[in-house]
């Protein structure tokens, strides 16, 4: 096996007295879709936070693609392509939905970036029609598929999401479950932490489930929907 | 439901005596204001754009730091008077030409404001420290700064010296009046003046350009909207603070030079005379809001003109802080404010 794209070491976070995680480790494999999944407060966004940057770990190392970035800072994290879309999707509400795409490529200096504006909006029309409307003026389901377009056109080579389902309607919970399998299909590593595990374990080829800041199992996804102590605790 | 609530009861009834009280007060004296004439009104026109140009210009700074980290940096006034005087005693140290203090000033009012910026708010920033540490921590760093003036300058009052003045084309600092035709108005107002109104609008003007619509300024925005969301669209946040520190310190030392240009006084203690024209002009106009800066800096300027030209030139200064009270109380984001910025 190669090395994978993503591995995490023994990685423990604490607020202040309030011990988050407590030495985790794992794996994600470049091509893969990996979930993280978990009851309320067992420490999955903060997972995410602490791999972009935003939390400071206490210990442990994280590894992106063979290089160490084990205390990195946010912007210089997401410039290597390691991608989070966070929690409540945080699309900046006074920009028009073009100007949100276009900060997604900030520190890009290639040519292409209309090229990939244009790809999102033929993947997402509902975008287009908006495009010169203010952000914070879509819908709930139409600002997740634009925090998802902003961090695609950041050209990510691992697309972290946090909960992208969360407060959506179940019609349009299918989309975003589509929309990951589409992203997937396209080549992008996905690590995706959510709530909704029945779904994630559906789109996901590993899983790791996450109790009060430790891994308590992991395994291929197809197997962690058949372990009965999974389905009582989150399929139930 | 809000009648139902006795303090907000008694609130209301202290604000209504209170505003009775001023109509009182005006209906008093009212009938002397209008029996002053005021001597061409034009005339005051023209002193209220050139000076109120310069408090714009001097509180955009605060506007700009206040928009983007959510502080307010009081060392900004101390900042303007090392403007000044970096601008006055390279002249008359060096014998630098006066094209060259303005540019001067601005990078050197930069360099300062990045160094406060990295002494007295990037270490509280980092420890998550609140905001009232960091107003704090910016008060101290203006005493420092105001005392290193003293230190360096004394405390003697300092001008650009004549000769510098006279070097400026057209006689910049005599009066000529211009007259506008089908009004029949006439504006004395010299070519220096002319000048001060012009820069001041001009880097105004420029940094509501670069605000709104360069990828810098936006990412400024971003940083301002939320700082997390712009660490993760690899928006360097640290990068955005000190840049926004520079360009506040550019204009604190540009409006100190033109300070130094109109009035023949400069002090180390100047800036702390600005200091409070400067909060009322964004409170007036609405913290964070470049156009509100520029609105209220022409307000505190007409507040301060008219009432001298009316014979109450002592009641020039408490004037902008009647209507600062005012506002406050009817509208506390200020003329031109946005309703609380929403903050993720």
């Amino acid at each position: 096996m190669t090395t994978p794209l993503l591995e995490v070491k023994d990685l423990s976070v604490s607020y202040g007295a309030i011990v988050a995680l407590r030495g985790i480790s794992f794996k994600v494999e470049a091509g893969q879709v990996v979930t993280l999944i978990g009851a309320n407060g067992a420490g999955k966004s903060t997972t995410l936070n602490a791999l972009s940057g935003i939390v400071k770990r206490r210990s442990g190392q994280i590894w992106f693609d063979g290089q160490d970035i084990s205390g990195m800072r946010p912007d210089r994290v997401s410039r290597l392509g390691l991608v989070q879309v966070p929690e409540g999707r945080q699309i900046i509400a006074p920009m028009t939905v073009l100007e949100n795409l276009q900060m997604g490529a900030y520190k890009r200096r290639d040519r292409e970036v209309q090229h990939d504006i244009e790809n999102i909006f033929a993947r997402f029309p509902r975008l287009k029609e908006r495009r010169r409307q203010k952000a914070g003026s879509l819908s709930g389901g139409e600002q997740q598929m634009l925090a998802v377009g902003r961090a695609l056109m950041m050209r990510p080579r691992l697309l972290m999401l946090d909960e992208p389902s969360m407060g959506l309607a179940p019609l349009l919970v299918n989309e975003v479950f589509r929309i990951i399998q589409d992203i997937k299909a396209h080549g992008t590593t996905i690590l995706l932490v959510e709530q909704n595990a029945r779904k994630a374990l559906k789109v996901a080829d590993y899983a790791y489930v996450l109790e009060r800041g430790t891994i308590s199992h992991q395994g291929p996804a197809a197997e962690l929907q058949n372990d009965p102590q999974i389905i009582s605790a989150y399929l139930g | 439901m809000q009648a139902s609530n006795p303090v907000l009861k008694l609130k209301s009834a202290a604000i209504t005596a209170l505003v009775m009280l001023g109509l009182a007060l005006l209906a008093y004296e009212l009938p002397d204001i209008l029996d002053k004439k005021v001597l061409s009104p034009e005339q005051h026109l023209t002193t209220v754009i050139w000076v109120g140009s310069v408090y714009s210009l001097f509180a955009l700074g605060y506007a700009l730091v206040f928009s983007i980290l959510g502080v307010l940096n009081l060392s900004h006034s101390a900042v303007f008077m090392w403007g000044g005087y970096i601008g006055v005693m390279s002249v008359i140290r060096y014998d630098v030409p006066i094209y060259y203090t303005l540019p001067l000033a601005m990078l050197g009012g930069g360099i300062i404001g990045v160094l406060v910026d990295l002494i007295a708010f990037a270490p509280l920033r980092r420890r998550n420290a609140p905001r009232i540490s960091q107003l704090i921590s910016s008060l101290g760093a203006s005493a420092v700064l105001v005392n290193l003036a003293q230190l360096e300058f004394g405390t003697s009052p300092e001008r650009f010296p004549r000769t510098t003045l006279k070097e400026l084309p057209y006689e910049a600092t005599v009066a000529r009046p211009y007259t506008i035709g089908w009004l029949g108005a006439e504006f004395r107002i010299t070519p220096l003046q002319v000048s001060i109104v012009v820069i001041a609008f001009a880097l105004m003007f420029l940094l509501q350009y670069l605000v709104a619509r360069t990828k810098t300024g936006k990412a400024m925005r971003v940083v301002a909207f939320n700082q997390k969301v712009a660490g993760l669209l690899s928006i360097s946040v640290g990068g955005i603070f000190r840049l926004t520190f520079f360009l506040a310190g550019a204009l604190a030392g540009a409006a100190g030079v033109l300070y130094a240009l109109a009035y023949p006084s400069l002090t180390p203690f100047t800036g702390d005379e600005m200091a409070l024209k400067g909060l009322t002009v964004i409170v007036l106009g609405g913290l964070g809001s470049i156009r509100g800066a520029v609105l209220g800096g022409l307000l505190v300027a007409a507040f301060e003109v008219y009432a001298t030209a009316i014979g109450y030139s002592w009641l020039k200064d408490a004037l902008p802080f009647v209507a600062l009270f005012l506002i406050l109380l009817f509208r506390p984001q200020g003329l031109l404010g946005e309703a609380t910025v929403k903050r993720a």
